[in-house]
């Protein structure tokens, strides 16, 4: 993974030192609200509806343990002793006290780690393919270019005061996981039929208020040249986007005022101006960075070990949960393995301080000392090997993170609703929990198959409820908690955002309106291997609508 | 006479800004409006010390051919309260407009920020052109000089300020 040098080193500890200088002033009262509020959003720090959010940026979802074991720290000195994974990659923690944040800065950046633009009209972390390096159907790995994306994002003196903020990731393979098309900039990396590297580069997505897929601006990209484009992009979107209304100031908005022929046309005249310039890289730029994410040094003998094989033989919980909770590595003999986040009685994505020791000792002993964060709020070791899979099993369901439903109906996204954020309209975590009251049963689950629940708490759409096959959003009815429903969304190949179903419904009422929507497809399906999303693209909104409403039908 | 930061200095402020309605003096250093430069640059030309305060929405290409007849350019960098809710934004659109007058016109004259400035935000106007600093009413000006000593680290990107980006200088 990447490691700092002292450029790096002494940006951050700078940065710290800014930050600690800026909050005692604050706090002297010699700095004013609206200026300070404008420095903490640069480092990450939210004021929620009990106290402080502190967002720790994990650059496209990689830890190392010597971070991990730091965020549990944290989690326990600073917080409560958990921390919440975000669908953003990052880390944010719920109850950090505001003076001790400069201190919690200061850990950070012992480890390589940070807060800046987590928040803020800036651009964000940087995320892309949980399964970078280990896919089997990656052209290349995109992590170095986020990392080069990141370092000329960080700081950058033109775009911290951008309408909005502005969420880029990468992708390299066929299988789409990053969620492209729901991002400011999305860029596919590509070869091009002379057998260059580049990307192809779609702008304009966004959920939130008004969910839009991004849209294509450029077909191919040469390599050395991304940081001239996206600096072309963000000049256009910092001139003319909007900053009269919050909600139409994405750059989404500016695409569909504009139309995406002038808005790419508007890219690529500044671009003319700039693509020569010293924003141009060289390919010796990439490599250098190419060179921190070297493939490990596998095990070749992984690959005829086969002495898992007998406990997926024997145990059936231990075989439930291979087939559920880890997929193919490109390296023979080797697995990936989810950390399921979504257990009963836990709001999607929390960790306590004891869970991330523990799964820092397991990376380190298992899994060549790295974690990843995943945007559907899990957490993966990607370089198990086989033989090791039962102990690695064994210790999971001891710290209750191994629940074997990722992909399935309780591996929703939610974000933390009402419950902390001072934006939600209404609670999400409750809903979640009757979710899993009423579709715990694994077997049942395991009928349903593949079912992407996604919920947001309000309109600004952390919870990716636009996207989710099911999406569930919170909204405020005169004072009460109300959830309006969309089906058939998906942020994967073919992206595509959910239909409304039809009027919101009460709080009471919302788990009954997705157990109707599961019965409709359980009836509907032609079989078992015809996931929830073919099926609705199949059949409609139609069947799922009259049984949904049927009782408001009836009494009209 | 107000006091401005100039070139990292605490000075007086020689510069009078003349109101839309108000008729433009002869002699003396004077700021007018964007739109009364652009309607009446042929007649002004001559004049000399002359400053002109932008609106964020200009698109400084408008200026490019007759830089060279300006002193000064002003760019309003505020605070702003977006709609419908929330809280205070800032409008950063004066960011581009220094950069690209500096960087893309080659402008020599001095270019101010007035409006949203404050100590923790001048080091980012530095990098971007800006030389002369219009701060905020209830700041302090020594402290605020403050701002040029905050920031030593290198910088991950080239703007107006001259500075090389460190992916340049890792190539060794």
């Amino acid at each position: 993974m990447y490691k700092y040098d002292t450029y790096d080193r002494d940006l951050v500890n700078e940065r710290v030192a800014q930050f600690r200088d800026q909050t005692q002033r604050f706090l002297a009262g010699t700095i004013a609200p609206d200026e300070y509020r404008a420095l903490r959003l640069r480092n990450g720090l939210y004021v929620q509806r009990f106290a402080p959010m502190l967002r720790v940026s994990i650059p496209y979802g990689l830890l190392s343990t010597g971070q991990m074991r730091m965020l549990a720290h944290i989690a326990r000195v600073h917080d409560k002793d958990y921390g919440h994974f975000s669908t953003r990659q990052n880390i944010q923690y719920n109850w950090p006290k505001l003076e001790e944040v400069p201190d919690i800065l200061e850990k950070l950046a012992t480890v390589e780690m940070h807060a800046i633009q987590t928040s803020g009209n800036a651009v964000r972390n940087i995320t892309t393919d949980h399964l970078a390096g280990v896919a089997a159907d990656e052209l290349v790995d995109p992590r170095p270019y986020c990392e080069i994306t990141r370092q000329w994002a960080s700081f950058h003196p033109e775009f911290n005061y951008l309408p909005r903020k502005f969420k880029i990731a990468f992708t390299a393979t066929d299988q789409e996981r990053a969620a492209l098309l729901t991002h400011d900039i999305g860029a596919r990396i590509v070869r091009n039929a002379a057998g260059e590297l580049g990307y192809t580069v779609y702008v304009g997505g966004g959920l939130g208020r008004t969910p839009i897929l991004g849209q294509k601006i450029r077909d191919f990209l040469p390599e050395t040249d991304l940081l001239s484009y996206f600096e072309a992009i963000l000049r256009v979107y910092n001139r003319l986007g909007r900053r009269d209304n919050i909600h139409k100031a994405r750059v989404k908005i500016l695409v569909k005022e504009h139309g995406v022929a002038k808005f790419t046309e508007l890219v690529e005249a500044e671009w003319e101006q700039i693509r020569n310039s010293y924003l141009k890289l060289l390919p010796e730029d990439i490599e250098r960075v190419q060179k921190h994410f070297t493939p490990h040094a596998y095990d070749a003998a992984a690959a005829t070990d086969t002495s898992h094989e007998r406990h997926l033989a024997e145990e059936k919980t231990f075989a439930t949960w291979h087939k559920r909770n880890t997929r193919e590595h490109r390296q023979p003999g080797y697995r990936i393995v989810w950390v399921s986040l979504k257990a009963r009685g836990i709001a999607p994505g929390d960790c306590t301080a004891d869970q991330m020791d523990a799964l820092a000792e397991l990376a380190d002993q298992y899994s060549l000392g790295e974690i990843r964060t995943t945007h559907d709020q899990n957490l993966i070791l990607a370089e198990v090997r086989n033989r090791d899979l039962h102990a690695v099993w064994t210790k999971l369901a001891e710290l209750g993170l191994a629940t074997p439903n990722i992909g399935t109906i309780t591996d929703m996204i939610c974000c933390p609703g009402l419950d902390f954020c001072s934006l939600a309209n209404a609670g999400s975590i409750g809903v979640s929990q009757e979710i899993w009251d009423r579709f715990e049963s694994l077997d049942y689950q395991y009928d349903l198959g593949e079912i992407q629940v996604k919920m947001s708490g309000c309109m600004n759409g952390c919870g990716h409820h636009s996207v989710g096959h099911i999406g569930i959003l919170g909204v405020d009815k005169t004072g009460e908690e109300w959830y309006q429903v969309t089906l058939g969304g998906n942020a994967s190949n073919n992206a595509k955002l959910g239909d409304r179903i039809g009027p919101s419904f009460a709080r009471d009422k919302v788990v009954d309106a997705i157990q109707k929507i599961i019965e409709v497809y359980l009836e509907q399906r032609r079989d078992e291997a015809e996931t929830f999303l073919q099926a609705y693209h199949r059949v409609g909104i139609e069947p799922f609508k009259e049984r949904v409403y049927a009782e408001q039908a009836e009494a009209a | 006479m107000a006091t401005i930061i100039r070139n990292q200095a605490i000075v007086e402020d020689d510069w009078t800004a003349i109101e839309a309605t108000e008729a433009i003096p002869e002699s003396g250093k004077v700021i007018i409006r964007q739109v009364r430069w652009l309607a009446g640059k042929e007649a002004l030309k001559s004049r000399g010390k002359l400053g002109v305060r932008l609106e964020p929405s200009l698109d400084v290409a408008q200026l490019a051919d007759d830089l060279h007849y300006l002193s000064l350019i002003v760019i309003p960098l505020s605070f702003i309260q977006p709609k419908p809710e929330g809280g205070l934004t800032y409008d950063g659109r004066g960011y581009s407009q220094a950069r690209l007058l500096r960087e893309r016109y080659a402008f020599k004259g001095d270019i101010r920020a007035v409006g949203g400035v404050f100590r923790d935000a001048m080091y980012y106007m530095h990098r971007c052109g800006f030389n002369e600093f219009e701060v905020r009413e209830g700041q302090d000006l020594e402290d605020a000089l403050g701002a040029f000593k905050d920031s030593t680290a290198a910088v991950y990107q080239a703007a107006a300020d001259g500075q090389q980006p460190i992916f340049r200088r890792r190539r060794a």
